[in-house]
């Protein structure tokens, strides 16, 4: 992309976090407000659209320059990210393997917002065991009758539309082979639970999606031939592992701002407190993170923008991004001292949500094993 | 009816800026450069006068380095329909700018040119004034709320002391204050629809205007550090204080 034009785009996020996400942030955040008003303007920007491609209505930008926008909001406003972060990896999903009239009749609704949703994979007894899910999905006629339940699913709630995860043949083995991926919009035996309570990443919904009996033609099985589902879900992955390791460099870029800030303005033993060696200390850790986490991250985003296969780079990004985060959070806290623990700062809101990227698209746990079995097997003795 | 809107391309409001080492005048390598705050008010007030179906096409113009084209496309992706951009390396004073866009005026035939009142690098506060000098068009600067129709522009102009409003007959200059309106950000598909939109690019030799400055910049510095404050207790405090600064007898 054209340096000068991805300039104008982040310089436009810029000034609509200034003037729109700012000022909101607090109330939305502590009384856990869906912010309608924002989702409306960021369909205004076209964030619903940002990677869907141009002849789809969408805009079609490269991982790169997506991956700026989500840290530039992300350090102001982490959650709002995942509205139409999770939205888009659903439109990924029919992007890639969707038919081209799946394409066609979905993708203009997702780019433009009219239709907004999510990725429903996690279940109650089954999120990192993906292929222990008990949703399926039973061939009667033209359509498919599906039951289960599924839980966790952000935009559970104001969302209308998700891309869901079941089982087509639940006795295949592998367990793989029996998953498939629908387009799932909301009707008749699809009903959602209550919105959860959660620690942090407020204001997005957070919710179970129950379906009993609930009827959907068979065309919107995406790709239309049973047994995909899983490669499908989890083919997105590498984005989904660039976008959360972009939440995790905003949060800890934005931490890094908030503790900069206080520590040039507060003030003991008569200089600011960024004068004493302790408080450096916890600077210098936080810069050199916070620039690391970056660096891997778009590290990541330029190989796939070229095409070439970075599960591994992703996967770096996405743990040490998401431990960047919620390190740098921590140490910003005690240089906040007492007000750290207050709710009229801001720096709490980051200690908050910046745990979940820890868990979220695969959980550090397994991205360290996935990371040293591809580098064992890359590197046989 | 057409409206001309100049747009120019400077160190960006948020940027503290720095004097160069050697005092010729102010750091510009690495630093953010925008559209200067007023202009962006300017094609804000015209895009408006276009959705209230006032105005039917918005020219914005950028005269300086060829950087000063991505000026241009901030101005269309907020909603301008085309851009002339004359590209020249020297400074940019004011009545080459104005004999510029004087020249632009007779070719293009606006009949509005809506002007920052002021660009926030040299403050010169002349540009408008000049250009309405020499095309011999009425203007109407500082607006705080501009109405036109198809013959008439009204304009509320902040002066000291209060508003006064002025009615202009077509062809006129108008300058935007700060409160006439709040800029709207581009949406991120109009920043990529801008790419289509088109720019033509011109020098000041086309439009006959000799742009080497008459001015010349002997010396730039710093304003003058201001000493640090003290705090005082009292009232009674207070007045000993300034009675020994002699700030009162
Ligand atoms: C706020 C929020 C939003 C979410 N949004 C969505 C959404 O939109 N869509 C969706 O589908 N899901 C969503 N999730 C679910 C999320 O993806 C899962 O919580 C996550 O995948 C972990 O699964 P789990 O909770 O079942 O934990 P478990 O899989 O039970 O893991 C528990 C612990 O065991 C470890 N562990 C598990 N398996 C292994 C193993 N084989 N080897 C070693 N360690 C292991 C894990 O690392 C973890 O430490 C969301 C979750 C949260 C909290």
């Amino acid at each position: 992309m054209d340096p000068a034009e991805e300039t104008a785009l982040l310089d436009s996020i810029q000034k609509w976090v200034d003037r729109e996400v700012r000022p909101v942030v607090m109330h939305h955040d502590h009384n856990d407000i869906w912010p309608a008003e924002l989702v409306d303007q960021m369909a205004e920007m076209g964030l619903f659209g940002a990677t869907i491609g141009s002849e789809y209505g969408g805009l079609g930008l490269p991982a790169t320059t997506y991956a700026k926008i989500v840290s530039q909001i992300a350090s102001y406003w982490m959650a709002i990210t995942g509205i139409f972060n999770s939205h888009l990896i659903m439109a990924v999903a029919v992007e890639r393997f969707g038919t081209p009239e799946q394409k066609a009749e979905w993708l203009p609704k997702f780019a433009t917002g009219e239709i907004r949703g999510g990725l429903a994979l996690t279940e109650p007894n089954a999120g990192t065991d993906l292929q222990a899910i008990r949703t399926t999905a039973v061939r009667d006629g033209d359509d498919y009758v599906i039951n289960g339940t599924k839980t966790w699913i952000s935009n559970g709630l104001n969302g209308s539309c998700f891309a869901l995860l079941v089982k087509t043949d639940p006795k295949a083995e592998p367990r793989y082979k029996g998953m498939s991926l629908f387009i799932a919009p909301k009707g008749p035996g699809f009903t959602t639970g209550k919105k959860f309570e959660k620690l942090g990443y407020k204001g997005i919904d957070s919710a179970e999606l129950i379906f009993d009996n609930y009827r959907i033609p068979a065309a919107n099985l995406i790709g239309g031939v049973e047994g995909q589902g899983f490669f499908q879900a989890t083919g997105g992955l590498e984005l989904g592992r660039i976008n959360v390791a972009a939440r995790g460099v905003g949060l800890a870029e934005g931490a890094l701002r908030l503790a900069t800030d206080y520590a040039q303005q507060r003030q003991t033993m008569g200089k600011p407190i960024a004068d004493h060696q302790a408080i450096q200390l916890y600077l210098g850790d936080m810069v050199t993170r916070a620039r690391a986490a970056r660096l891997l991250t778009f590290d990541a985003a330029e190989a796939y923008d070229r095409g070439e296969r970075c599960d591994m780079q992703a996967g770096m990004a996405k743990y040490f991004a998401s431990e960047a985060a919620v390190k740098n959070s921590q140490e910003a806290m005690r240089i906040y001292g007492g007000y750290s623990y207050s709710k009229e700062y801001e720096i709490e809101r980051f200690y908050r949500d910046s745990m979940l990227m820890c868990i979220g698209e695969g959980t550090n746990e397994m991205q360290r094993m996935i990371i040293a079995k591809q580098w064992v097997k890359r590197n046989p003795a | 009816m057409k409206v001309l809107v100049p747009v120019k391309r400077v160190v960006d409001y948020n940027v503290k800026v720095r004097v160069k080492s050697d005092g010729t005048g102010v750091e510009l390598a690495n630093v953010k450069m925008s559209m200067n705050p007023f202009d962006e008010i300017a094609v804000e007030e015209a895009i408006r006068l276009k959705e209230k179906g006032v105005v039917t096409e918005i020219v914005a113009v950028s005269i300086g380095v060829q950087q000063s084209q991505e000026t241009i496309r901030t101005a269309l992706a907020m909603g301008a329909d085309r851009g002339i951009l004359v590209v020249t390396d020297q400074p940019t004073e004011s009545l080459a700018v104005a004999k510029i866009l004087a020249a632009i005026a007779k070719e293009e035939a606006p009949q509005l040119i809506i002007l920052g009142k002021q660009a926030i690098d040299d403050d010169a506060n002349q540009t408008g004034q000049m250009l309405s000098g020499l095309l011999g068009w009425p203007q109407g600067t500082f607006a705080s709320k501009i109405t036109a129709d198809g013959a008439m522009v009204t304009v509320e102009r902040e002066i000291d002391g209060g508003a006064e409003t002025v009615e202009l007959k077509l062809p006129a200059v108008v300058t935007t204050d700060l409160r006439l309106n709040e800029p709207r950000y581009a949406s991120l598909p109009n920043i990529m629809k801008a790419k289509s939109k088109p720019i033509a690019s011109k020098t000041p030799a086309d439009y006959g205007v000799d742009a080497t400055p008459r001015l010349q910049i002997l010396k730039v510095v710093e304003p003058s550090k201001r000493t640090a404050g003290v705090k005082v207790k009292t009232v009674d405090e207070l007045v000993d204080k300034l009675k020994v600064l002699g700030a009162i007898g």
